[in-house]
């Protein structure tokens, strides 16, 4: 069973952001851009399940819209432990984009599953998931926690309030994961980085699809104000009395 | 000339990185306070690889080169050095050794399961009368015919306890001065050998350090490295690669105080502004950066000649002694950055600080890398 996992590349969270064109675009030189951090939890439990051999799953392919700057983080999903990648060749504009473009390349495609993160750590507009179950006509499982198998069946079980459920789709469904998916994002082995470069990683024209939102403009939040190091509880307590007045 | 590293490179950086902020970080405090070994952490970075990086894959290594190799090593020391000697030692002193001289034999028996990580080595060379004189062995490896009667002790020997592999300088001919010297592969747990208690050192608190004793332990002919009399050149010729693990670890401790005292001082905040806007402040970061950035690219260098299959001892002697007492000067200065603060364990800097005096003592004092360097001037090589 083939399993795709949808991945989107976005800033280091440390990277400090700055925007230009009278705040229109986000600058992008200098950033160092890493896995969104929901899709490399995703990428983690699908390798994990590959490499239990007490399930169907024998293939992961990952698939991302991007231009060329986004090929070391395919080349990070291949050491990780995906054995193909592909790269829709266009610059992610906006969800309904991105999902489309998607879409036209997983249409009909082989696989158990589809697997998204929740949203990317950037734009946090968590809409591609869904909108990409939308287009493909499939079955859309959001808050998956785990899957098992009942034979070849993918069963999904979903956190909801006070308790679990159990979910079985027919065909191929789009899953949602957050934070619980996977324990912590795998770090690539040493075999993993040698093998990346010799796994696949397919290149595919876009098709045309034009994005559904302009974005007017960014605004940073305010810059926070000073830490004040207290030394004493006697200093805390003086403090949130005579200058916060909280107490 | 190229500073560009490869895709490989630097995704080696981040899995070293990632580990190093996301594991290692979590319990280093404690395990240098009460001395721990760090077992669960070796093995998870023998998982990852790292314990035989630079082994070739056809003896079940990484087969990276040695510029992911200080990649790797700085980011590990920046969190946890005793996690960084342990590696370094592994790799650079014992799977290296036995990579370039060992025989085939003895590299499918001996080299496989240390590059797997499975086991760990120990290089036993320092003795307690000698340490940077190391010509001076007074452990005696007799030649017995089919076997070598080992009789002495060696002294401050990383890995000593936890190591299933030994690499054991010894004396076998005093006659012939260095040229009697012979290199064996020695099981950890061949009779007669006694692991003294674990040394309680000032810092890298959670390698383990012990003497080792040896009584008439005897060892294969075929465990000797090399021909017979090759033991010192080989100890020497590994230690040339040896200096550049600890040089990068030395490296990794600097910038892991630099980068805890750079925040530090954007956060503290003195006369109204925070300290990094005070110049006595600002200028100590400013050295600190710079040194740091020197002596990464004397650890670069030095790893990209042994790369290129060029002669690199010269510039491991420099990367090593300008890297270990940088990082003496740096984490000296991150503790006073930090105040009050950095004399307590919770900042971290304090223990960095007590690591680095290390890296100026073990795999060659600073003072012996000095005579290598001036040695190289005045035979002309510099």
């Amino acid at each position: 069973m083939r399993v795709l996992v949808c991945m989107s590349y976005i800033p280091d969270t440390t990277t400090k952001i700055r925007f230009r064109e009278d705040n229109t675009q986000l600058d992008d030189t200098s950033i160092q851009w890493v896995i969104n951090p929901w899709d490399e939890l995703a990428l983690t439990r699908a390798v994990e399940l590959k490499e239990d051999a007490g399930t169907p799953v024998d293939e992961v392919e990952i698939v991302m819209v991007g231009g060329v700057r986004c090929e070391p983080i395919l080349r990070k999903g291949l050491a990780i432990g995906a054995d193909k990648a592909t790269r829709i060749d266009v610059e992610p504009l906006d969800a309904f984009q991105t999902a489309t473009q998607l879409a036209a390349y997983m249409q009909g495609k082989d696989c158990g599953f589809i697997v998204c993160g929740i949203e990317s750590g950037d734009y946090n507009e968590a809409a591609v998931g869904g909108m990409l179950a939308e287009l493909l006509d499939y079955a859309s499982v959001s808050s998956v926690s785990s899957v098992q198998f009942d034979g070849v069946t993918p069963i999904y079980q979903r956190d909801v309030a006070n308790g679990k459920e159990q979910v079985k789709v027919d065909g191929p469904a789009v899953l949602i994961v957050q934070k619980g998916f996977a324990r912590v994002p795998k770090i690539p082995n040493m075999r993993g980085i040698m093998t990346a470069r010799s796994k696949p990683l397919d290149v595919i024209p876009a098709i045309q699809a034009e994005p559904l939102v302009e974005f007017v403009e960014y605004a940073a939040p305010p810059s926070k104000g000073g830490v004040k190091m207290l030394n004493t509880p006697e200093e805390l307590v003086r403090s949130l009395s005579d200058e916060a007045k909280l107490i | 000339m190229n500073f560009q590293l490869t895709e490989e490179q630097i995704m080696i950086q981040q899995a070293a990185r990632d580990y190093a902020q996301r594991e290692l970080i979590q319990d280093v405090i404690e395990r240098d306070e009460k001395a721990i070994y760090p077992t669960e952490h070796i093995r998870n970075l023998a998982e990852l690889g790292f314990l035989g990086m630079l082994v070739d894959p056809q003896y079940d290594g990484g087969g990276m080169d040695t510029v992911s190799y200080v990649l790797a090593m700085e980011e590990l020391s920046k969190v946890d050095s005793s996690v960084g000697v342990i590696i370094s030692v592994n790799n650079s002193l014992v799977c290296f050794g036995l990579e370039k001289y060992g025989t085939e034999e003895q590299k499918e028996k001996y080299l496989k399961p240390l590059a797997r990580g499975e086991v760990t080595g120990a290089f036993l060379l320092s003795e307690p009368g000698a340490g940077s004189d190391a010509t001076s062995q007074q452990t005696k490896a007799i030649d017995m015919g089919d076997h070598y009667l080992v009789n002495g002790v060696k002294n401050w020997i990383t890995n000593g306890h936890t190591a299933s592999v030994y690499l054991l300088i010894a004396q076998t001919d005093p006659a012939k001065g260095h040229h009697g010297i012979n290199a064996l592969i020695v099981d950890r747990h061949a009779e007669g050998i006694t692991v003294g208690p674990h040394e309680n050192k000032m810092g890298m608190r959670s390698s383990d350090t012990h003497s080792v004793q040896f009584t008439d332990v005897k060892v294969p002919k075929e465990n000797r490295i090399g021909e017979d009399g090759f033991g010192f050149k080989f100890a020497m010729k590994t230690l040339e690669g040896g200096r550049i693990g600890i040089a990068s670890q030395a490296l990794g401790i600097a910038s892991g105080a630099y980068e805890l005292a750079r925040k530090y001082a954007m956060e503290r905040k003195t006369f109204g502004k925070p300290i990094i806007r005070h110049q006595a402040i600002a200028f100590k970061l400013a050295d600190m950066a710079t040194e740091i950035e020197a002596a990464r690219f004397l650890c670069l260098k030095a790893a990209w000649l042994k790369d290129q299959g060029q002669p690199y001892g010269i510039a491991s002697a420099m990367a090593k002694q300008y890297a270990a007492d940088m990082a003496m000067r740096v984490t000296t200065e991150a503790v006073q950055i930090h105040g009050g603060y950095g004399y307590v364990k919770e900042y971290h800097v304090e223990r960095l600080m007590r690591d680095a005096k290390l890296t100026q003592i073990y795999e060659g004092t600073s003072e012996i890398q000095k005579v290598v360097v001036s040695r190289a001037i005045e035979s002309g090589n510099i």
